[in-house]
């Protein structure tokens, strides 16, 4: 930048900038990091397994014959192989009940099925999406839109209010007052579940999507706005057929960072789901999300232990799946937004 | 329909989402108040839990936090401006290792708050806290198991990006001219930096740092198995103790302590000062930021 100072090397100068640069490189480190240390405790179950399925392989051969005429439609003899291999592991082996049905780490013959808390995570996420984005988007729209500006100044920052309050004080409102006045309302019979935890955690999720909806709608051109208004279309149509169709892919992307934060949310899931690990699809029965069973259970399990891999498993699954929908959100929601623009203009 | 009827009628429903949200967010608030405002005297900030926690105040609670927080204050806030002055002064807006540290950070900033949780727990005691043990204390445990200085440093992690956030967002606000002119007077790019820019983002660092503490304070899901405990008879003395926070007790408090409706008071109360705390230390970075984009205008 400044040509007539190169000559002269000045250490210091040197010296901060190589140092500056590599302490910004400790947020990439940290993700890193993250990664390694979080894959790594789950990494053992994986191991396990293998070493497990050798010396069970014995065991396989003899239980070969029986499986065989359970099987009768069975083609060839590999394929039955596989097929008793795989349900003497599931018998045999808690690591590998990963894919069954019951999650009971804490017993005799511990199971550690995954399907009740992909379901009860996918249950809750589901209701505060539901909850939250469509409630969020309208609040938006009449922010950036209907709203006379001093009353846009007071709107937004009280809403913005809510993303301050921290998750243990939305998880404890829900616990202490929305269970109990939903309960009322609905009358179904257990206190805590699906339905109480969805709607705290879309509280959680309102200033996220309405502070990114509200950005990305007042981001359009007010040229856009000026043009519809001239042809006489009523502010109404001009919002909905106009700006908010020019901002779908930043309303998208506002829509799946709240997806990340619901899907994360660990205190308000342990706090108002009931925490009951079941299958069923009913939105008004416990559930038993996978963050809140990291939550809930880390404490208590032994270091190195499988159901601590399992645990740390779980987390890994978050945070790829988190990871994947902010990288979702930043460079494909993001180039669409930049490269609608640059056509228009 | 006629058309001015249906514009109404849109226009109330969006009026009407908005008035449902600030309707919760009120109804939050004075629940909380009139919930935990008659338990809230001096007593009960100052005093240790008594009877099992039946009864007494949550004094440790609101030590353990005020002391992990600027512990993690201590730790985030360098990190951070540095990296924002990088951002806003020397990365090439192009380059891709500014990209991918952007994209680390934002990255940071989603990462749900309890995986933090975990990695303080493999990482910070598991790997970092195991080794120091061998190393310093021949194997003993002291370094291996939650403590206070773990759980603080695993909420630095977590607000980084806040404090990276706010302080790039300060700097940029730093008018080029005053950058040119340092520069012209035969100012280095570092002597500008510390003259100029550093100067010149004190309310940005302020900023960011106030709403790091304010979310720190209020995150429970890192400290979990990284240090919080729910009763302690001490205060925390050392970087290897253990330590109560206010999120941590209102969580135990409300699910899993002994006689949850007899304690109920309690739980109110510690709610309001937690609210409290959060609620004025993000109110004070809404003023400052306010006055650093007023800058801009």
């Amino acid at each position: 930048m400044v040509t007539f100072n190169k000559k002269k090397f000045r250490f210091s100068d040197w010296l901060a900038e190589k140092v500056i640069k590599a302490v910004a490189f400790l947020s990439i480190a940290v993700v890193i990091l993250i990664f390694i240390f979080v894959f790594r405790e789950a990494f053992p179950i994986f191991k396990m397994d293998k070493k497990e399925a050798a010396s069970t392989e014995t065991l396989v051969q003899e239980s070969y014959g029986g499986l065989g005429t359970d099987n009768s439609t069975v083609k060839s003899a590999d394929n039955q192989v596989d097929n008793s291999n795989r349900k003497q592991t599931n018998d045999e082996k808690p690591s590998s009940s990963l894919l069954s049905k019951t999650w009971m780490p804490v017993s005799d013959n511990p199971r550690y099925g995954l399907w009740p808390l992909f379901l009860g995570t996918l249950k809750v996420t589901l209701i505060a999406l539901l909850f939250a984005t469509p409630i969020s988007i309208l609040a938006a729209i009449y922010t950036s839109m209907f709203a006379k500006p001093g009353i846009r100044e007071i709107i937004k920052p009280v809403i913005e209010l809510l993303a301050g309050f921290p998750s243990v004080v939305i998880g404890f409102f829900a616990l202490m007052v929305m269970a109990t006045v939903l309960q009322n309302i609905f009358g179904y019979a257990s206190r805590l579940n699906a339905f109480v935890g969805g709607i705290a955690m879309g509280l959680a999720a309102i200033p996220i999507i309405y502070t990114l909806t509200e950005d990305a709608l007042t981001a359009i051109p007010k040229t856009f706005i000026e043009a519809s208004l001239g042809l006489g279309a009523s502010l109404r149509q001009t919002a909905f057929y106009v700006v908010l169709p020019a901002a779908v892919p930043g309303i998208f992307a506002a829509v799946v960072l709240g997806l990340g934060r619901i899907f994360g949310e660990t205190m308000i899931a342990l706090m108002a789901t009931g925490n009951a690990a079941m299958i069923s699809m009913n939105p008004f029965d416990s559930v038993r999300t996978l963050s809140a069973t990291i939550g809930a259970e880390m404490a208590e399990v032994v270091f190195g232990d499988i159901h601590y891999n399992v645990l740390f498993l779980i987390g890994s699954l978050l945070f790829i799946f988190t990871f994947a929908l902010n990288a979702l959100a930043e460079f494909y929601f993001k180039n669409l937004v930049v490269r609608k623009y640059q056509s228009k203009k | 329909m006629n058309r001015n009827v249906k514009d109404i009628i849109v226009e109330s429903i969006t009026g009407i989402c908005v008035l449902v949200i600030i309707f919760i967010i009120v109804s939050i608030l004075t629940i909380t108040i009139v919930g935990g405002w008659p338990n809230l005297n001096w007593a009960f900030l100052s005093e240790f839990p008594k009877d099992g926690m039946t009864k007494g105040g949550i004094f440790p609670a609101i030590v353990g936090t005020a002391v992990m927080t600027i512990i993690m204050a201590v730790a985030a806030v360098p990190f951070g401006v540095i990296t924002a002055i990088y951002l806003a002064e020397y990365a090439n807006e192009k380059s891709v290792i500014a990209k991918t540290i952007r994209f680390a950070v934002k990255t940071l900033a989603v990462v749900p708050s309890i995986i933090f949780g975990l990695f303080g727990l493999g990482f910070f005691i598991g790997f970092v806290g195991k080794n120091m043990d061998s190393l310093f204390s021949g194997g003993e445990l002291r370094w291996g198991q939650p403590n206070i200085l773990w759980a603080s440093l695993t909420m630095a992690l977590l607000t980084l990006p806040v404090v990276i956030v706010s302080v790039e967002e300060a700097i940029r606000t730093i008018p080029r001219d005053m950058r040119e002119a340092s520069l012209a007077l035969g100012a280095t790019k570092w002597q500008t930096i510390r003259k100029v820019v550093l100067p010149g983002s004190v309310s940005g660092i302020l900023t960011g740092t106030i709403l790091a503490v304010s979310r720190g304070a209020g995150e429970v899901a890192p400290i979990l198995f990284t240090g919080a405990v729910y009763f302690s008879s001490h205060l925390p003395h050392s970087l290897s103790d253990q330590f109560m926070s206010l999120g941590y007790h209102i969580y135990i408090m409300s699910t899993q302590s002994s006689n949850v409706d007899a304690t109920q008071p309690i739980q109110f109360a510690t709610t309001l000062v937690l609210l409290f705390l959060t609620f004025s230390l993000n109110a004070v970075a809404v003023i400052l930021r306010y006055r650093i984009r007023k800058r801009t205008k």
